[in-house]
């Protein structure tokens, strides 16, 4: 045979009980060629177009899944970011074409569908302020829409006057979405350097310069190279970079088969992979639980932010090595809700905001589904989102921020979401406040790094 | 293009006639065994086969289900799946 039996067994082992799957099938659709002064008329082409690509996604994915035994979890679609596209609309109130997308989504069948969106890095055009003003209602109307504003980039600098909006457009959303805990915020993200081509949410969009559809796909495993670490007697760190690499390796193959064929089938072009250990609330299937593998008592103690500088460097060397067409994210994903490791260390008192605000500047996203007491001001929001923003800014790496100050919680509630979006414990925030700094406005220059010319 | 060869994995608890009953089944939907290697591990049955279809328009669903029926009557799991999930992960 061909394969080893071993080999074979290991592969459904990885799905069976370590939790191995294709995260999400992602269609990216450019709606460039939608536009129109009237926004019924530009809600119906939006429609049409995305109908016209994604009709048959969810059928395609399926049928993939059946062919190699692979669970695909979710099938989304992205759309270029609507505030360009509904740029040249004589309507102000862009809710109504969150809600086409809704419709879209539910009609195709999709999971999730991102791109109610805004790039505002430098300053903002006055269809990018009618798209943010538009989110909180965007939000509390729709089930599947997920939302994102670029405020930053290692060229551009920080948009602190969109900065300072984003928190108020924050406590908004959560309020007009208080009877779900604020739900609304877990589909609102905050972005520095957002790629173009990610395939998770909530953060998903089509970038500009993208073809006309595309096929991107997010892999994950979390619970596969917990067991790989778990397996290893007495390694060195070295053994154990080895290992996660090439767990990392076989992952993204998997991705990748599954990535073409779906392009294949839908006869559109194949864009990227992204490997991202994202973590389930399913037991194991936990990136603490991975760094908690690595020797340390709880995660967030003394030693975690080197440990996922390890984790986040080996899965991209890993995955770097088994695609050509690597993209996206990218790395390890640290939502606290998600995690059940990571919930029980805040529980336990060893994680805080500040050790995760630290751990972003070595893995591939940011302060990611952290829940934060009813009565945080907007400015405190802005404030951790400002920090976020410079950690990607210096770095030249993509950050973000999805926090949810969920209505009427104090520190130490749960707070329930359900599915994949998990619960969250509220967090405590520093108490002194922000106010003043936020309120000054204005733009934080680009930094030195980025005069690469 | 994917493969015409697909890996059949039964796993569960050894009793008499488990091969029996999965290469009927295989064979009424003229399934042809290409390779076949059996073991125990962990104290469970392990049979893997490598099968190859031929036909142009194989019901691949109608074949996974009634293998997988199958298996259940047998108290095994059954999976059919296509070669190319395990050659990509492991082979260059």
């Amino acid at each position: 045979m061909l394969i080893h039996p071993e080999e074979i067994l290991e592969t459904i082992k990885m799905v069976s009980s370590e939790n191995l799957d294709i995260r999400t099938v992602t269609m990216g659709i450019s709606l460039r060629g939608c536009s129109h002064p009237d926004i019924d008329t530009f809600n119906e082409n939006v429609y049409n177009r995305i109908m016209y690509y994604a009709k048959d996604l969810v059928k395609t994915t399926n049928e993939i899944q059946n062919l190699y035994g692979i669970p695909i979890i979710n099938k989304r679609i992205s759309v270029t970011p609507i505030a360009i596209v509904a740029e040249s609309c004589d309507a102000t109130d862009l809710t109504s074409v969150a809600q086409t997308l809704d419709r879209a989504a539910e009609d195709a069948g999709v999971d999730f569908i991102g791109g109610f969106s805004a790039l505002v890095q430098k300053g903002m055009t006055p269809g990018d302020l009618n798209l943010i003003n538009s989110i909180p209602r965007a939000l509390a109307t729709t089930n599947k829409v997920c939302s994102s504003v670029n405020v930053a980039t290692t060229k551009a600098g920080i948009n602190m006057d969109a900065v300072a909006l984003m928190g108020k457009v924050i406590k908004e959303t959560a309020e007009m979405t208080k009877d779900n805990a604020g739900i609304g915020c877990a589909k609102l993200v905050v972005f520095a350097n957002a790629p173009e081509d990610n395939p998770f949410m909530a953060g998903a969009f089509h970038g500009v310069g993208e073809p006309d559809c595309v096929i991107n796909v997010g892999v994950s495993g979390p619970g596969v190279v917990n067991s790989a670490v778990r397996s290893l007697k007495d390694p060195t760190l070295g053994d154990i970079s080895e290992c996660i690499k090439k767990t990392a390796f076989k992952i993204t193959r998997m991705g990748e088969m599954v990535g073409r064929e779906a392009a294949r089938r839908l006869n559109v072009q194949f864009g990227v992979l992204d490997l991202s250990l994202a973590p389930t609330p399913a037991i194991g299937d936990s990136v603490a639980a991975i760094l908690e593998a690595m020797g340390l008592e709880s995660c967030g103690t003394h030693g975690t932010t080197a440990a996922l500088a390890l984790l986040n460097d080996a899965v991209k060397k890993g995955g770097a090595m088994a695609s050509s067409s690597v993209g996206g994210l990218s790395g390890a994903f640290i939502p606290v809700s998600e995690d059940e490791g990571m919930i029980r260390a805040v529980q336990r008192g060893s994680l805080s905001l500040d050790k995760l605000e630290a751990m972003t500047s070595v893995c591939s996203v940011g302060l990611d589904m952290i829940a934060v007491p009813g009565d945080t001001s907007s400015s405190t929001i802005s404030a951790i989102i400002a920090d976020e923003m410079a950690i990607g800014m210096i770095n030249k790496k993509t950050t973000a921020v999805r926090v949810i100050p969920a209505p009427d919680t104090k520190v130490g509630d749960m707070i329930e979401f359900g599915g994949l979006l998990g619960s969250a414990p509220v967090m405590p925030v520093h108490n002194f406040s922000s106010e003043q700094f936020i309120s000054r406005g204005g733009r934080i220059p680009a930094p030195i790094q980025s005069l690469t010319n | 293009m994917s493969s015409s060869r697909f890996i059949i994995t039964v796993i569960g608890i050894d009793k008499v006639g488990i091969v029996a009953g999965i290469t009927q089944t295989m064979a009424q939907y003229n399934v042809n065994i290409v390779d076949i290697s059996q073991t125990i591990m962990d104290d469970l049955f392990t049979m893997i086969m490598l099968a190859q279809i031929t036909e142009e328009n194989f019901d691949l669903s109608a074949f996974q289900q009634a293998m997988s029926e199958k298996g259940t009557a047998l108290g095994v799991e059954v999976k059919v799946q296509n070669e190319d999930a395990f050659r990509f992960m492991h082979r260059i």
